[in-house]
């Protein structure tokens, strides 16, 4: 029975992902959870797993081309009944190393395609399954004119009869333009000039995506709330903007989507915003203290952020509605603590997740933390872990600030902004003292939180980590 | 093959009244595997030598009566004791023409390889310590043919020729010889089997395993040529890049270890004169890089099979 293959959603704000390269081609045997095409978006890059086992029957989408998500990019004539439930060991490839398999979501989710009706689809990973290359694996070269797989024979043929590599579609192992390739396509058109006329059955170059207008995804039929249209909208006529001398910088993918996402967050969430301020002399000092002995021991470096994301689970196990998000009239408290650490990056923002944090020692935290804003830099994350989060921190007091008043990370009803840790005097007990201050400020949706939960959320936070005891070491 | 080599070496005797045998145990006892058997009787004690144990003194020896105008073939009761007289081999045999203007026409003979669980000093494949070494000719043939012509080609060249058996192949490789004197020529590689989706370059008891594996291929599809490389220095450059320029895609397949082996060598060569006929790596099979081992079950592994030869075949040809 047919089986649609999608492309899936990688990241809440993620609407479209372009094909880089098909892992199989018609006519493949795949197994489930098998690597079968890889994809880029602003984001992640990413190997996408089969759906389900089967042979591969058609290709909808070609290599270089972009969609918007929940669209058909391949079809898959699946065995029998159902898919293989144990996911057979994926062939062995032998040219991109092979990263360890990622960690899973506590309850794994089922791996069946989500029919285009659901908003949002779940990629999933079988536990202990195939080797799953690394988002972004720097291997697999791309086709868009970075570097094209083929070999040194193909490449003097090209040359000898003025054919461009770019517009053939390889069968060879991985993709590459194979000997068979390149001399099918000598017979087909003999010595061509180098400019490529539109063929049907070649995949056209991809240049760098077309700013799309981001797909909608379907409403959920009969659940209470709907999806906002996004599209970015200027306050003043045009004339008014251009003016003098100017220079127009057209915005990335990646800010258009986080363009798109302050917009609807701000539209869909009414913020309102409390701040407190903690002591943080306390954990400054230990923090100093240990952290050589913690780098050595450990190997990885100590920062504050465990102490704010510990800090942060006790507040939201005391206060379940900050760890919630809104379906129109429904309020849905999340069982899992998964605190997004926003990042900044040279070419925008993301925020990777650290899932059920509360079930993680300090350590476990402060590793998590470490390897996610590194894997965020190098545009190494996983699409898995751009996802699912349920509160977010970020820490606008890193580039000097006193206090940020951020924008929420959809869905979540809450975020944490922290402010530069300061020395300040302060009255302590009729005396003043100088002691290492820091401005917290949540930013919250009025839909789901009150300004009581809200102080009271800060005031757990800020007496966790004022009273921190726990040893680190 | 045992018995090809035999008629090789009573047909240059009778021939060429220079030649001579020396080794341990090749005339009264007519060789470990009776190679050498009869030829004591035939040609009488100054001509068929029994030498004491000492691989040094065999080739020492030898090379004096090359000096002399005779031409000795030295034999190594099992290759693996060709470690003993390296010093001779390298710095005598190989350098006196260069050095001293004495050409050595001998030959060093003996039965090499594995697959007969003779355990680590009676398997080797020793032929890379000597293709590195300028001045010497390494000869390593397949076929009963080919065992016959190569030898008597090898003792007619003036140059110093490394002549290696495979054991494996002794008793299970015969053929109908040609009646009459023929040689085959030093240098030249041939094509046991043509095709045009990969090109398996071979030698010596791996050859057959390569012929084998390039039925099964068959059956799928995929025609592999074969080559026999039969002299490994010097190789025949011209057959493997024509070949490769031909099917775009090379295996090589040697029962040496993995580390150093001609593979390498050829993999070289092939990248230097032929990169951009090819459309696919080159890639080898060998044998593990351990010492052969003695256990039987273990010794299969370490060789290469029919099954590995036409899997990475297949790998290569779907690439």
């Amino acid at each position: 029975m047919p089986v649609d293959v999608l492309m899936p959603q990688m990241g809440e704000s993620i609407f479209e992902g372009t094909i880089t390269k098909w892992l199989k081609k018609p006519g493949d045997k795949v197994e489930r959870d098998e690597p079968l095409f890889e994809i880029s978006t602003d984001k992640v890059d990413a190997e996408i797993p089969a759906p389900s086992a089967g042979v591969l029957k058609e290709i909808k989408v070609a290599e270089g081309q972009t969609v918007p998500i929940q669209t058909v990019v391949a079809v898959i004539d699946a065995a029998g009944a159902a898919a293989a439930t144990a996911p057979a060991a994926a062939p062995a490839r032998t040219e991109a190393p092979q990263a360890a398999a990622p960690p899973t979501p506590p309850p794994a989710p089922s791996a069946a395609p989500a029919t285009a009706a659901q908003a949002s689809q779940r990629v999933a990973v079988a536990p202990a399954s195939a080797p799953v290359a690394a988002a972004g694996a720097p291997a697999m070269p791309r086709r868009d004119g970075q570097r094209i797989h083929s070999s040194p024979l193909v490449r003097r043929l090209a040359r000898e009869h003025n054919i461009d590599l770019a517009e053939l579609r390889g069968t060879g192992a991985g993709g590459r333009i194979s000997k068979k390739d390149i001399l099918a396509a000598i017979a087909a058109g003999g010595s061509r000039p180098a400019a490529p006329p539109p063929a049907p059955t070649f995949a056209p170059p991809a240049v760098a995506p077309a700013p799309a207008p981001p797909a909608v995804p379907a409403a959920v039929p009969g659940a209470p709330g709907t999806v906002v249209h996004v599209t970015l909208e200027n306050a003043v006529p045009r004339e008014r903007i251009y003016f003098g001398r100017y220079e127009v910088q057209p915005m990335t993918v990646m800010r258009q989507r986080i363009a798109e996402h302050m917009v609807v967050s701000k539209r869909v969430s009414p913020h309102v915003y409390s701040v407190d301020e903690v002591d943080m002399t306390r954990i400054v000092q230990l923090r100093d203290r240990t952290k050589n002995e913690f780098e050595k021991r450990f190997d990885t470096k100590l920062t504050f952020t465990p102490f704010f994301v510990r800090a942060c689970v006790e507040g939201l196990r005391a206060f379940p509605t900050v760890n919630a998000s809104a379906d129109g009239t429904n309020v849905v408290l999340h069982k899992e603590i998964n605190v997004g650490i926003a990042v900044a990056l040279d070419w925008g923002l993301i925020v990777p997740v650290i899932k059920s944090a509360d079930e993680k020692n300090f350590l476990g935290l402060q590793r998590a933390i470490n390897d996610l804003a590194e894997r965020a830099r190098s545009k190494k994350l996983k699409p898995e872990e751009v996802q699912e989060g349920t509160f977010a921190i970020t820490n606008p007091g890193v580039f000097g600030g006193l206090m940020g008043l951020p924008v929420i990370n959809q869905p979540n009803v809450a975020i944490l902004g922290l402010g530069a840790i300061q020395k300040r005097p302060v009255v302590i007990e009729d005396a003043i003292a100088i002691r290492s201050m820091l401005y917290i400020t949540m930013s919250y949706d009025h839909r789901v939180v009150d300004g009581a939960v809200s102080h009271q959320f800060l005031q757990k936070v800020k007496k966790a980590l004022e009273n921190w005891s726990e040893n680190i070491l | 093959m045992l018995e090809a080599i035999r008629q090789a070496l009573f047909e240059e005797m009778e021939r060429d009244p220079a030649v001579v045998l020396l080794g341990e145990d090749v005339g009264v006892y007519g060789g470990a595997f009776k190679v050498t058997a009869g030829l004591l009787e035939r040609f009488g004690w100054e001509r068929v030598i029994d030498t004491p144990i000492s691989e040094t003194a065999i080739v020492g020896a030898a090379v004096g009566m090359s000096y002399l105008g005779l031409r000795p073939v030295a034999e190594m009761q099992f290759i693996d004791f060709i470690a003993c007289c390296f010093n001779q081999l390298t710095n005598f045999v190989a350098k006196s023409h260069y050095r001293w203007g004495a050409p050595v026409p001998m030959v060093v003979r003996g039965p090499s390889g594995g697959g007969v669980h003779g355990g680590p000093f009676h398997s080797a494949n020793p032929e890379m310590y000597f293709v590195h070494t300028p001045g010497l000719k390494v000869v390593y043939p397949s076929t009963a043919y080919d065992a016959k012509g190569l030898l008597k080609s090898a003792i007619r060249d003036n140059n110093p020729v490394l002549f290696f058996e495979h054991k494996f192949l002794y008793r299970r490789v015969k053929e109908e010889l040609p009646s009459g004197d023929y040689t085959v020529p030093l240098g030249k590689a041939v094509v046991r089997r043509e095709g045009r989706d990969l090109t398996m370059v071979s030698y010596a008891a791996m050859m057959h395993t390569s012929m084998e594996a390039a039925e099964v291929l068959a059956k799928e599809g995929i025609e592999a040529e074969v080559i026999d490389l039969r002299t490994l220095l010097p190789l025949d450059r011209e057959t493997l890049l024509a070949s490769v320029k031909k099917t775009n895609k090379i295996l090589v397949v040697h029962e040496d270890t993995r580390t150093g082996g001609i593979a390498g060598e050829i993999a070289a060569l092939v990248c230097e004169g032929a990169f951009e006929d090819l459309d696919g790596p080159v890639l080898r099979v060998t044998s593990l890089d351990t010492p052969v081992p003695y256990s039987p079950p273990l010794e299969e592994r370490f060789l290469p099979d029919v099954q590995r030869v036409a899997a990475a075949a297949r790998d290569l040809a779907r690439y």
